[in-house]
């Protein structure tokens, strides 16, 4: 969206509840910046994220969707973040082809230790989308109120 | 670019399809080497020398023609490294500069006859071939 | 629809320094469902929470948002509070205004924008809460051990030791495991048996521990609490309350040619066995595949000299079903065969031996009576050669060895050779190693020590083959340091095999639907912070069928196992998790992709009729979710494809509400 004549992304990401939420809180805790633009969705495990909700921020007007896990091998739920890895590499190569450039979608690895690569990672994704500028490839105008 | 020596090295590399990085020095392929004390550099030497860039030594060798090529040691060696294609490939690598390189499959018949064992000409196309 | 109270905490300055609290209980009293909305000081102070308390009572509220701090850190306060003011306390959301905005936003427009954007999308989702009542299963109080070697023992005796009934299942007709076959133990070289047969002892003799020997599990059904086993008890034609032990019939029977196991076939048994004089229980069996009797019907001389008269021909398999409230994988391991290792002559010599024979041939109970003698000619051996890492590290062929490390060769090895230099100063030793490796506790002193005090030859390299020639073992190797190849005329060969995880892990991890690693060893529930747990609730893991592992680590893991089990045994009840997968029995076609992705084998199938709209009924395979076993994760919602899961809690369309309120 524009404020102020300067474009400002709409992110969703998504944060597994062990270690990138936690990871996320330890941003806080370190007051390390990063856009206010990033807005976090708690979920169980990142395997919790469904395809369908990031067709859904994409289509309600978010111009970057990041999801957040644990590192491979260190999944609370032992094996939730392999298939978030194999799922999103078929998501995003997809919507890479429907126009929805491969900048605007990452899978990340935040342990809750890594609070500054959370704070770090987030600021280089906005950088990134910002750059893109608005999405409108997939976002839905009737939803627009 | 690539300097001689790491060109070297990126050729043999490709030639035997070897990786040096999985060999993890146990140094069974010499333990099992039958022309051990032919050789100047042993086959667990090959490997690593390859690895660290030191391939003009080996070229210079003797040792690259002391291989009997009975692949023992690429049997033997627990990672899967292969040593011995290795060393043919660094001899390879002189033969060719000495331009009696490649044997082609038409020229076999006319080396044939009784005497000549099949594994010599097969030993011949591989060293030749490539 | 929903009456949901917003309360907006300040936290000192935390929160307020950054963001206008006002504004947002202000921007948030508009929400649907909104109907009360506040801010104080601490939220979560007694006076907070008395806040939250009196507006659930006067407002008649139905869901309440606390905009505070992360949800990791007062969701449970918070929780607990609406449970004292009579609300399901799964009808709290927090919004997390702290961690994730305050303290990492600068200004105070921004951040106040943030804030009311994420109370949105924590109201959005109250607006979709339902009450979740967290499920209750009551535990059985008894445990079950699966396999009685030290892991098993240790973990059986800390277990009956708090006081629960444990039972033990051993397929062998004795527990003791290959503890049992050792001679003496690193780094302190006591005595194996001298250390192990009071414990086994101390297994029989204990009031809480039944012991199934000549058994394995067959079945095992149901979950964390409330497992159902089957136990099979393998006939051993000896009635075990009878037999007094006193061995009688494993003297007098007639049938002496059978490869001795406890030995690894170096000697012989008769076909009436009691394993070895230590044995427990000390009960003899007979082994059908040997005895005369059984195979012709002729012979019957145990029966005769039995005076306790405990020998019955006519026995059958017979199976035990049993409840136990957790189960312990005690399985072990053993050596790997060395019939793919043609360079070293295993199949060609006896001389060349393993290193758990060589434990046999120099421990006082084995075929040579503690003697350290060659198999083939009962000579006293004068070179020995020991080769390291045989089949370990082994990332050339699968079907050869194994790529891991087998850890405790390094230790055995050099255990081996201080000791054959100890007794028999005029051997010549030689090891060969490619790495040594002895991290613990008086390990590398240890070995150093027999490099040092007992002049043991360590050569760094590795044996390329060893040929039999005549009487002697030509050992063909290299030395790297040296540069050399060397040529050692040996009288005996010993490797050190590497280790695998006993076959029968397998299928019981496929019967406790826990999980395995690709070498067959059963996966921790986190490598590093649950390493005695399966992720499979209920299921505990003590010793090698884990990893490798040597005594004091396989003893200080069958401890931890025996309390965490302890810790579940000592509950009367488990409260689940509530926010657990469910699946819509109307849109499931029982496809089992959900049961395929799920890590806890918490999802089954079953038939269930249906009516149709036409009157008839009709069958249908649905999935069903077992809440106690299911841990949340929501792994399955995704893979569903007809999108009949879905995870309580954290719903699909809660999550879409939160991403909606988001993109607002």
């Amino acid at each position: 969206m524009q404020v102020n004549g300067e474009f400002k992304p709409l992110i969703v990401a998504f944060c597994c509840n062990w270690c990138s939420y936690a990871g996320a809180d330890l941003a806080g805790n370190n007051r390390l910046n990063y856009p206010a633009e990033v807005k976090i969705i708690r979920v169980p495990c990142s395997c919790r994220v469904n395809p369908m909700f990031i067709l859904r921020a994409f289509q309600r007007g978010a111009d970057g969707v990041i999801l957040c896990g644990c590192h491979p091998g260190d999944c609370h739920y032992t094996s939730g973040n392999y298939y978030t890895r194999r799922r999103m590499a078929l998501l995003f190569s997809m919507l890479d082809y429907l126009g929805i450039e491969k900048e605007r979608t990452r899978v990340e690895w935040v342990s809750a230790a890594e609070g500054a690569k959370f704070a770090a990672t987030m600021n280089d994704f906005v950088e990134k989308v910002t750059a893109l500028g608005e999405n409108k490839r997939l976002e839905d105008l009737r939803c627009k109120k | 670019m690539l300097n001689k020596t790491e060109r070297q090295k990126e050729q043999i590399l490709r030639m035997s399809g070897v990786n040096p990085l999985k060999c993890m020095r146990c140094g069974k392929c010499s333990g099992t080497c039958p022309s051990y004390d032919e050789m100047e550099y042993h086959p667990h030497q090959f490997v690593y020398m390859v690895e660290t860039g030191d391939i003009e030594t080996l070229r210079n060798s003797d040792s690259i023609y002391k291989c009997l090529s009975c692949f023992a040691c690429v049997d033997r060696c627990p990672r899967g490294v292969e040593p011995a294609k290795i060393v043919e490939a660094v001899r390879l690598t002189v033969i060719r500069e000495k331009g009696a390189n490649h044997l082609t499959a038409n020229e076999i018949p006319a080396l044939l006859d009784d005497e000549t064992p099949q594994q010599l000409l097969m030993s011949a196309m591989r060293k030749y071939s490539k | 629809m929903q009456r949901i109270g917003v309360f907006v905490c300040h936290c000192g300055t935390n929160i307020a320094g950054t963001i206008d609290v006002k504004a947002v209980a202000e921007a948030l009293k508009n929400e649907p469902g909104v109907v009360f909305s506040t801010d104080y000081q601490y939220m979560c102070s007694q006076a907070g929470q008395d806040i939250i308390k009196n507006a659930i009572a006067e407002h008649k509220l139905t869901g309440i948002v606390v905009c505070s701090c992360s949800p990791r850190m007062h969701e449970n306060t918070f929780r607990k509070t609406a449970a004292a003011a009579g609300l399901n306390s799964y009808m709290v959301e927090i919004a997390n205004i702290r961690e994730q905005c305050s303290w990492v936003h600068k200004e105070m427009p921004v951040g106040t924008e943030k804030a009311i954007i994420l109370g949105k999308a924590a109201v959005a989702k109250v607006n979709l809460n339902a009450p979740l009542t967290p499920g209750e299963s009551p535990v059985t109080k008894r445990a079950l051990v699966i396999g009685g070697g030290i892991a098993g023992i240790q973990t059986a005796l800390d277990i009956a030791d708090a006081g629960f009934p444990v039972d033990i299942v051993e397929t062998k007709p004795t527990i003791g495991g290959k503890m049992a076959q050792l001679d003496k133990t690193f780094p302190t070289l006591d005595c194996a048996a001298c250390i192990l047969t009071p414990k086994m002892v101390e297994v029989a003799q204990h009031e809480n521990i039944r012991i199934f020997s000549y058994s394995e599990v067959s079945e095992i059904k149901g979950f964390v609490g409330n497992f159902d086993v089957t136990i099979k008890r393998r006939a051993r034609y000896v009635k075990e309350d009878l037999c007094t032990g006193c061995g009688a019939c494993t003297e007098k029977c007639p049938q002496k040619k059978v490869p001795n196991e406890f030995n690894l076939g170096m000697d012989n048994r008769r076909a009436i066995y009691i394993p070895f004089a230590q044995a427990v229980p000390k009960v003899a069996t007979i082994d059908a595949d040997y005895c005369t009797m059984l195979k012709t019907g002729k012979c019957g001389v145990c029966s005769k000299v039995c005076t306790a008269g405990a020998i019955d021909y006519q026995a059958k398999d017979e199976f035990v079903e049993e409840k136990y409230g957790a189960i312990v994988a005690a399985t072990g391991f053993n050596p790997i065969s060395m019939d793919k290792f043609d360079e070293y002559a295993y199949s060609q010599s006896k001389d060349v031996i393993t290193s758990l024979e060589f434990e046999r041939l120099t421990n006082a109970a084995g075929p040579t009576a503690g003697k350290l003698l060659r198999p083939s000619d009962g000579e006293h051996p004068h070179t020995i050669v020991f080769v390291q890492c045989v089949g370990s590290r082994c990332a050339a062929c699968a079907e050869k060895g194994k790529e891991y490390c087998s850890k405790i060769c390094c230790m055995y090895t050099a255990k081996h050779a201080m000791l054959t230099r100890d007794k028999y100063p005029d051997t010549d030793v030689y090891v060969f190693y490619i790495d040594v490796r002895t991290p613990g506790k008086a390990f590398d002193e240890f070995y150093r020590r027999a490099v040092e005090e007992y002049g043991v030859h360590y050569i760094k390299g590795m044996v390329g083959k060893v040929s039999p020639e005549g009487n002697k073992l030509k050992v063909q190797a290299s030395d790297l340091i040296a540069g050399k190849q060397l040529h050692i005329d040996a009288d005996l060969v010993v490797l050190a095999a590497a280790i695998e995880p006993d076959k029968s892990a397998r299928p019981l991890a496929t019967m406790l639907t826990a999980s395995m690693d690709t070498n067959d060893f059963f996966t921790e529930a986190h490598p590093k912070l649950r390493p005695v747990e399966s992720p499979t609730a209920g299921v505990f893991l003590s010793g090698t069928c884990q990893g490798p592992k040597d005594i004091p680590e396989t003893v200080s893991q069958a401890g931890a196992a025996a309390s965490k089990v302890i810790g579940l045994l000592a509950k009367d009840k488990l409260t689940g998790n509530p926010c657990v997968a469910h699946s819509d029995e109307n849109m499931c076609n029982g496809c089992s992709t959900c049961g395929n992705v799920c890590p806890y084998g918490a999802i089954t199938y079953e038939d269930k009729e249906f009516r149709m709209p036409d009157r008839t009924t009709k069958m249908r395979r649905i999935a069903v979710v077992n809440e106690a076993v299911c841990q949340g994760c929501g792994c399955c919602t995704v893979a569903c494809m007809s999108g009949a899961m879905d995870l309580k809690g954290f719903m699909n369309k809660q999550i879409m509400a939160e991403v909606d309120a988001i993109c607002k």
